[in-house]
């Protein structure tokens, strides 16, 4: 009886309205934010917070799910800006349609990279991606069409759903920003309960074991990475009409895809909420080192960048299993002090601690 | 003509490539760990030697032997504090590690030192001489000559003392060794010492004739990557064969291509290989 009740965590603790309570302010919150702050900073944090935990999400069905570490996910990203960008300059056709093409793209490019480079493991995997993320780099650099090195401005129109562009508010970029994100983790939801989910943790885990178990790993892979892909292409088109302009050192440098892959690391690799932690932690600091530690740096503007690297440090050095790690060895902590609590109230022979199995 | 001319200056720069890579070879041999910070260390022994020579005008030259020692420390310090303790970590907080390492110290530069491009004034080593026609500089020849010396003497180290022994035994089998009396943390921290000391003579010698700036290291690491993998993860002889090969393409692609182009190739290189013969040239995967 008082090892079941030491068993329980928080979570199981909470009732079930209690739950229905917390999503419901929640998802006020997040629906009310815009009107709430309506400042141009605090919206376009929030902006930031959700693509780069889209991105993460999305980097996370298969470098933390599947377990293969790609640092080449800017590829992916720049499909996306550049695809969309592209499509509405020459041809005037919509960011929406063009974000659809965009995702087909990155669907072939997941073919075209990852039927080589998933035969490759560890080290091997992880700077093959760098590899393949630097030519599309250089080649995009020296492309005319493409803007090249200058890059492109994404046509001013007037702006509405269907332009896909806002000039006066940053409202509507909020939203479709948080639709983003929650659709890539609702993929991840139910990812995590699929067949397929499993077998990417099988893959994971060893992929040995997995392939002697009959598993098409080389098949899981490349749909890991293709749902992984098409998300971070959304993202890039998305970039590309909210900033509107892109040029290979904004959507496509290395830097970008290591900080997406950050994210997810800084907040939990294989996890749900590691991402979303992530970005809500990560993206604050560097942008508020940014905006508040400017008058620190006198000679350059790197000032951020120290705290950054200390800190991704510290991290990987302490809690190598990220933010979620160590909310977990919190909850832990609290867990043991509620079960301590519940153990006393039960030899006293009055439940006022009740949770669902106490019955 | 000119191609020739290209050839030697292409084998120049992958001698000095080829330092580089030995450095992130041997650590990677010995723990499986890639280190991210290497072309931020290789970036701190420049800015090393050009202020000691504008500040005490002491030649880059004549500094070498102290930027190597401090670095040779800076490695062992780097394994004691930071990589000792993510040794059975994940492989992702093994890379974040390092690579973020790497930011801290690429920004603390251009945090104190600006983004500035900077060169050494009037170094000892100037100008350039003509064999048999063709022109080569010498701070190049310098450079390429030290790598050269540097690796021979690292190559003698591994190969024919007991401590370089003993290195080769614990990157060879970590447990092993440890049974016959190897402390692997002490060969680990020597492996990271002795890594950074090549990027430490790589970094002053290539300060003679380099542009010096914050984000300097970075193309030469990512260079430095492919050559261990090209050479073969962990192989010594194999980094300097790759740097050779790497100097050559990114030279040649430059004169026939365009030098928009050179790391294209150099990438591609990488994917070649990785493609058709994963241990690299001499690596044993």
């Amino acid at each position: 009886m008082t090892q079941e009740l030491a068993r329980r965590s928080i979570s199981e603790n909470l009732s079930r309205w209690g739950k229905v309570l917390l999503g419901v302010i929640l998802a006020a919150f997040l629906l009310g934010y815009p009107f709430v702050f309506t400042g141009p900073f605090p919206q376009h944090l929030m902006i930031r917070i959700f693509l780069f935990a889209a991105l993460a999400q999305a980097w996370n069905i298969l470098g933390g799910y599947c377990g293969q570490i790609s640092l080449g996910h800017a590829v992916f990203f720049g499909i996306g800006a550049y695809t969309s960008t592209i499509l509405l300059i020459y041809w005037h056709l919509s960011p929406w349609l063009g974000m659809v093409v965009g995702v087909l793209l990155s669907l072939v490019a997941t073919l075209l990279i990852g039927y080589p480079t998933f035969r490759l493991a560890g080290h091997y995997f992880a700077i093959a991606t760098i590899a393949v993320g630097e030519i599309a780099r250089v080649l995009v650099t020296n492309w005319p069409f493409a803007g090249g090195a200058v890059g492109l401005y994404v046509p001013l129109l007037p702006e509405g759903l269907r332009t896909f562009e806002f000039h006066t508010t940053k409202v509507p970029y909020y939203y479709i920003s948080l639709l983003l994100l929650l659709a890539v983790t609702t993929t991840t939801w139910f990812l995590e309960r699929s067949r397929a989910g499993y077998y990417f943790r099988a893959i994971k885990a060893d992929p040995d074991a997995a392939r002697s178990l009959g598993i098409p790993i080389h098949r899981y892979k490349l749909l890991a990475l293709a749902i992984s892909g098409a998300f971070t292409a959304m993202g890039g088109t998305f970039y590309a009409q909210y900033v509107l302009y892109i040029d290979p050192e904004s959507v496509l440098p290395l830097m970008l895809s290591v900080i997406i892959c950050l994210v997810a690391v800084l907040g939990g690799v294989g996890t749900l909420w590691g991402p979303i932690l992530g970005a809500l932690v990560l993206i604050p600091l560097s942008e508020g080192t940014r905006v508040y530690l400017a008058g620190m740096g006198g000679a350059g503007r790197a000032f951020d960048l120290i705290v950054y690297g200390a800190l991704i440090v510290l991290m990987s050095v302490f809690e190598p299993t990220g933010l979620i790690g160590l909310w977990r060895r919190i909850q832990r902590a609290l867990e043991v002090r509620v079960s301590y609590a519940r153990l006393a109230a039960a030899r006293r022979g009055e439940q006022t601690v009740r949770g669902p199995g106490s019955q | 003509m000119i191609l020739l001319q290209s050839v030697v200056n292409g084998v120049l720069l992958g001698l000095v490539y080829a330092l580089i890579a030995a450095g992130l070879s041997l650590i990677f041999g010995l723990m499986e760990i890639v280190n991210f910070a290497h072309g931020q260390f290789l970036m701190l022994a420049m800015y090393g030697a050009y202020w000691l020579a504008v500040l005490y005008g002491v030649d880059p030259l004549f500094s070498l032997p102290l930027w190597t020692i401090v670095l040779f420390l800076l490695g062992v310090a780097t394994y004691w504090l930071i990589i000792a303790r993510v040794l059975r970590a994940p492989m992702l907080a093994q890379i974040f590690s390092t690579f973020g390492l790497g930011v801290f110290l690429q920004s603390l530069a251009q945090f104190f030192w600006s983004p500035d491009f900077r060169l050494v004034p009037s170094p000892l080593v100037k100008g350039r001489i003509e064999i048999l026609g063709l022109f080569v500089g010498i701070p190049e020849l310098v450079a390429s000559l030290g790598a050269v010396i540097a690796f021979a003497l690292l190559y003698l180290f591994v190969t024919r003392t007991e401590t370089g022994r003993a290195l080769q035994a614990t990157s060879e089998d970590r447990e092993a060794a440890a049974l016959v009396g190897i402390d692997s943390h002490r060969m680990f921290a020597l492996g990271w010492g002795i890594g950074l000391a090549c990027v430490g003579i790589a970094g002053v010698l290539l300060s003679n004739f380099y542009y010096i700036f914050p984000e300097v290291g970075f193309p030469f690491a990512l260079i430095a990557y492919v050559a261990v993998a090209l050479g073969g993860f962990g192989s010594i002889p194999g980094a300097f064969v790759a740097g050779i090969i790497i100097g050559l393409v990114e030279v040649l692609s430059g004169l026939l291509i365009g030098p928009a182009y050179k790391y294209l190739f150099v990438f591609l290189v990488y994917l070649i290989v990785v493609f058709t013969r994963p241990q690299g040239l001499f690596g044993r995967y």
